[in-house]
């Protein structure tokens, strides 16, 4: 086997068993090389469970910054017994099994084309440490030590990882330290280090900052002034509320009487949180809550009142693989349909779709300005893969001189000037009618909001040329919206190619790299990232310049795609489905071999 | 159709102390069936909102589904009003509550909208303590649908078209009490003389206060064997006692005699004068007014007038240690943590 080396790019997998504490080992890895400067990307690859079954931690190095998941695992550290024969089939030919050699491997774990390394880790724990449940935990500890020797790790790097994370907990750094170098020494004294896949230090991420979708979808929503904030639990956003709560405990908190300028709420179900969440915006807070595709089903009825209602509101939805409860813990994008159009009747919502931390941020506050302005729900389309996962993202930035935008809300003042107020007059004409607050007036501004159709001035009727007035002037609304919307973002200025691509959401990474590698390939692609329903007319000038335009996406029904069909009215000829919807996120491997699969068709039919 | 009424006042009319008649309390024309039990209710809730001198904008009306769920439309028409989602009225007015604290929020259901589709909001709502008074205009079918029966129907009560009720009814009122409500009462709309001050007790109440309110159906539930027809609540009717709601600024003049009565003070100081009719249960105690309540349905008595309250409820927000002033009054100063914050965070991310 040849010994040529491989920097800085790598996919290292951990199998482990859920609950025994490797979350934290794992952490420690990916961060030191955060910390090293190497463009990183770990993701979760987790059971509907709470301790027991396999769950893994997949990381992927790669010094160029492409950081879609890779599905080739150059290095696997198998510590569960009960999947390691599936962990030893999945390492790509010539890479590395680090495994527990305290008990012999069986012969039929063998394989010719990879390399094993065998540390005692269990074995060094019992002559380390006495208690079990130190024995236990610091096995993970162990193999990050054995990952410094062998891939090049700092140690110092690691170790300050470790100073900071247990800085509350003094004691329990000497033990960590001891199990560190348990592993490293062993690897040393055991194998040649570095192996010829490792890592070195860069300067490549600047000011960059490795955090979890949620968690900036959270600050987002704080930083955008959401007092209300009521919610029922389902993975993968149930950290959304969680984080927000965390941060306004230490940032919404009046100093002076220890009171909170926030509430959250936990709610009995979906419904009930959306109805808060309406109850509180219909009175003049800032609300969201945040769900996963099941709870939008279940919100859907109260969804369709705040649209027709004319409700501003905020709702995230980190999507995972349905239908049902389908696979609750792993990653798709299928939730397009069902949000875009939730409820009965003609409804359709605004959609923004984030593809890194620094967007969710950017994008949920942006929600509240949309939702507020435009009198209507607003919906942030997350994934599990960016909500639960760690990415590498620019810094969240917030303008000081930012103002709320809180849309066409009558004062007081303004309602003195007004003969007779309307609720749903359409003074403008872009659709959007002026609200009042509950409780602005003594005599004026009044209305009755009802989820049944009404005239201009918030009346109950059934005129059916009223209603169709009313129907009409809110489609206005989603016009007025498509200049509002955040814009797509185009790759190339040029008009290279004659076919295009688009993509949106977690796809981006690697569609990003798939791009370039067919580009390397002599496959030149035009590519569009869209981050917005409704589309705006850029998105249509972009279909119209291409012959064919891929669309990649993360579900079996190529949703996006139809959404672009029927929002556009463009040929579905013309959109060829890129798809992946096996609860993994989508690879570049998986992107070039579906649109090389169209290539060759086009070359072998016309040239 | 709402239909508007006149907006002309007679100059001689009374007015309360805020320079206000009742007919400003008034709202749009009703458009239930005549003769309904609704209508008497929306009539107390204008009398009991007129004579505590409301400011009408400083009070939020919020609905679900159903006949009971438009007759906000036909009270208070200087108020929001919000006729929202069947059997989510609980949710939404939760919701409005926390945005904003110093309002009066009144929520009005039925029985279907509350003990059928919206039993588990109505539950989780008490839980709560949401600061709200809570009225069920409970005629025992659904009347917007042509009388099926509701969660309320008694078993065996009869329907108009002769068919006897096949379950056991739900008793809001029992329910509320296992849930840890802090002001249940039961009225009937007939009875306007317990009615008023019942509103006006529960508005002033700082927690969660249940109304449940029997209120006949007579295009649906009010023929013989039904057990909410008027005539059948009327000779079944057992009054706990008579109550008398007395506002802080008032001279307390009724006088009962010596020891069938019982004095509450509220919060606001404002007082529940209680004549017991009934000896042995005392209105604060939850276990005797659930003993009460468990004898009364033995005996076939429809129990009315306050049954329970807890003077010292906490409303959700002061078991929350929510900020003082409304949520929806705070702007960007007390609500943003700013760029140097942030950047601190960034920090903690690296």
């Amino acid at each position: 086997m040849t010994k040529a080396s491989v920097v800085n790019d790598l996919v290292v997998r951990f199998a482990n068993v859920n609950g025994t504490g490797s979350a934290s080992a794992n952490g420690f890895f990916s961060k030191a090389i955060f910390r090293m400067g190497i463009p990183v990307s770990p993701k979760n690859i987790f059971p509907s469970n709470i301790q027991g079954l396999p769950t893994w931690y997949e990381v992927r190095i790669n010094e160029n910054g492409y950081l879609g998941r890779r599905d080739d695992i150059d290095l696997l550290v198998g510590v569960n017994p009960h999947s390691l024969s599936q962990d030893i089939a999945s390492v790509r030919s010539g890479g590395y099994f680090v495994y527990d050699s305290s008990k012999k491997l069986h012969g039929e774990f063998l394989r010719e084309d990879i390399h094993y390394i065998g540390i005692p880790m269990m074995q060094l724990c019992m002559d380390n440490f006495e208690a079990p449940r130190q024995q236990q935990l610091f096995k993970n500890i162990v193999y990050v030590g054995a990952l410094a020797a062998l891939l090049d790790i700092e140690m110092e790097v690691i170790q300050g990882i470790i100073r900071e994370q247990f800085a509350r907990k003094e004691k329990l750094i000497p033990p960590n330290f001891l199990a560190l170098d348990l592993g490293y020494q062993y690897a040393r004294n055991h194998f040649e280090c570095p192996l010829p896949i490792r890592v070195e230090r860069r300067d490549k991420l600047g000011d960059q900052i490795l955090i979890e979708g949620n968690a900036a979808t959270a600050l987002g929503a704080l930083y955008a002034g959401a007092t209300v904030a009521p919610w029922y639990p389902i993975t993968p956003s149930t950290s959304v509320v969680k984080a927000f709560e965390d941060y306004a405990k230490k940032l919404r908190v009046d100093p002076e009487t220890g009171q909170k300028k926030y509430a959250v709420i936990q709610a009995e179900d979906e419904l009930a949180a959306m109805g808060m969440v309406i109850g509180a915006t219909w009175n003049g807070a800032r609300a969201f809550t945040a769900t996963s595709g099941p709870g939008v089903s279940l919100m859907s009825e109260f969804i369709g009142l705040a649209y027709f209602a004319e409700i501003p509101v905020v709702l995230v939805n980190v999507q995972r693989g349905g239908p049902s409860t389908g696979m609750p813990t792993r990653t798709q994008q299928p939730d397009i349909f069902s949000s875009a159009y939730a409820s009965h009747g003609d409804t359709k919502h605004v959609l923004l779709f984030p593809s890194t931390p620094a967007e969710c941020f950017e994008l949920t506050a942006e929600a509240f300005d949309l939702a507020d302005r435009l009198q209507t729900p607003v919906i942030l389309m997350s994934d599990l893969d960016l909500g639960m996962n760690d990415h590498l993202s620019p810094p969240l930035k917030w303008d000081d001189n930012r103002r709320y935008d809180r849309g066409k809300v009558y004062t007081a003042e303004d309602l003195e000037q007004i003969e007779r107020y309307g609720r749903y007059l359409d003074i403008d004409g872009d659709g959007i009618c002026y609200r009042t607050i509950p409780a602005t007036h003594p005599t004026k501004g009044s209305f009755f909001t009802r989820g049944t159709s009404r005239n201009e001035y918030a009346q109950y009727t059934e005129n059916g040329e009223v209603y169709v007035r009313i129907v009409d002037r809110i489609n206005k609304k989603w016009e007025t919206a498509k200049e509002l919307v955040p814009p797509p973002v185009r790759y190339s200025d040029q008009h290279r190619s004659a076919e295009g691509v688009i993509f949106f959401g977690t796809s981006t990474y690697s569609a990003l790299e798939a791009i370039d590698l067919l580009e390397q390939e002599g496959i030149v692609l035009d590519a569009l990232r869209i981050r917005a329903l409704p589309f705006n007319r850029e998105v249509l000038d972009f279909i119209e310049q291409h012959e064919r335009v891929f669309v990649i996406e993360q579900n079996r029904d190529a949703q996006f795609r139809s959404l672009l069909v029927n929002e556009l009215e463009v040929s579905p000829k013309q959109l060829i489905k890129v798809l992946n919807y096996d609860g993994f996120p989508i690879t570049a491997d998986a992107i070039m071999t579906q649109i090389k699969s169209h290539l060759s068709v086009k070359t072998n039919g016309i040239r | 159709m709402t239909y508007i009424k006149p907006k002309f006042r007679h100059p001689g009319l009374p007015k309360n102390t805020l320079g206000y008649s009742r007919a400003d309390y008034e709202g749009a024309i009703s458009t239930l069936c005549a003769g309904c039990g609704h209508d008497s209710i929306s009539g107390s809730i204008v009398q009991a909102c007129y004579e505590m001198s409301i400011e009408p904008h400083r009070l939020a009306k919020v609905s679900g589904i159903g006949c009971s769920s438009k007759t906000p439309t036909y009270f208070l028409e200087n108020s929001h009003g919000f006729n929202s989602v069947h059997g989510r009225m609980p949710s939404v007015t939760t919701g409005a509550n926390m945005a904003n604290r110093d309002l009066i929020y009144l929520g009005v259901s039925g029985d279907g909208d509350s003990a059928s589709i919206g039993m588990g909001q109505f539950c989780h709502v008490i839980r709560r303590n949401i600061n709200m008074t809570y009225i069920v205009m409970n005629n025992g079918c659904y009347g917007l649908t042509k009388g099926q029966d509701s969660a309320t129907t008694d078993f065996g009560s009869v329907s108009k078209g002769g068919s006897k009720g096949l379950y056991q009814s739900i008793d809001l009122i029992g329910l509320a009490l296992e849930l840890g409500a802090t002001f249940v009462a039961r009225s009937f709309s007939g009875d306007k003389t317990q009615l008023i001050p019942l509103i006006k007790a529960a508005m002033s109440h700082p927690g969660f206060a249940l109304l449940d309110v029997l209120s006949p159906c007579v295009t649906f539930n009010n023929n013989v064997g039904s057990t909410k027809s008027y005539d059948y609540v009327r000779d079944h009717i057992e009054a706990t006692s008579v109550l008398d709601f007395v506002p802080e600024e008032e001279e307390i003049t009724v006088s009962y005699p010596e020891g069938g009565s019982a004095s509450v003070t509220l919060h606001d100081g404002s007082q529940l004068l209680l004549h017991k009719l009934s000896p042995h249960w005392d209105p604060t105690d939850r276990h005797s007014a659930v003993n009460r309540l468990q004898q009364a349905k033995k005996q076939g008595e429809i129990l009315t007038g306050l049954l329970y309250i807890d003077p010292q409820s906490q409303d959700l927000h002061d078991i929350m240690g929510t900020y003082s002033k409304p949520l929806n009054s705070l702007q960007e100063e007390d609500l943003c943590p700013g760029s140097a914050t942030l950047e601190k965070i960034n920090a903690s991310f690296r």
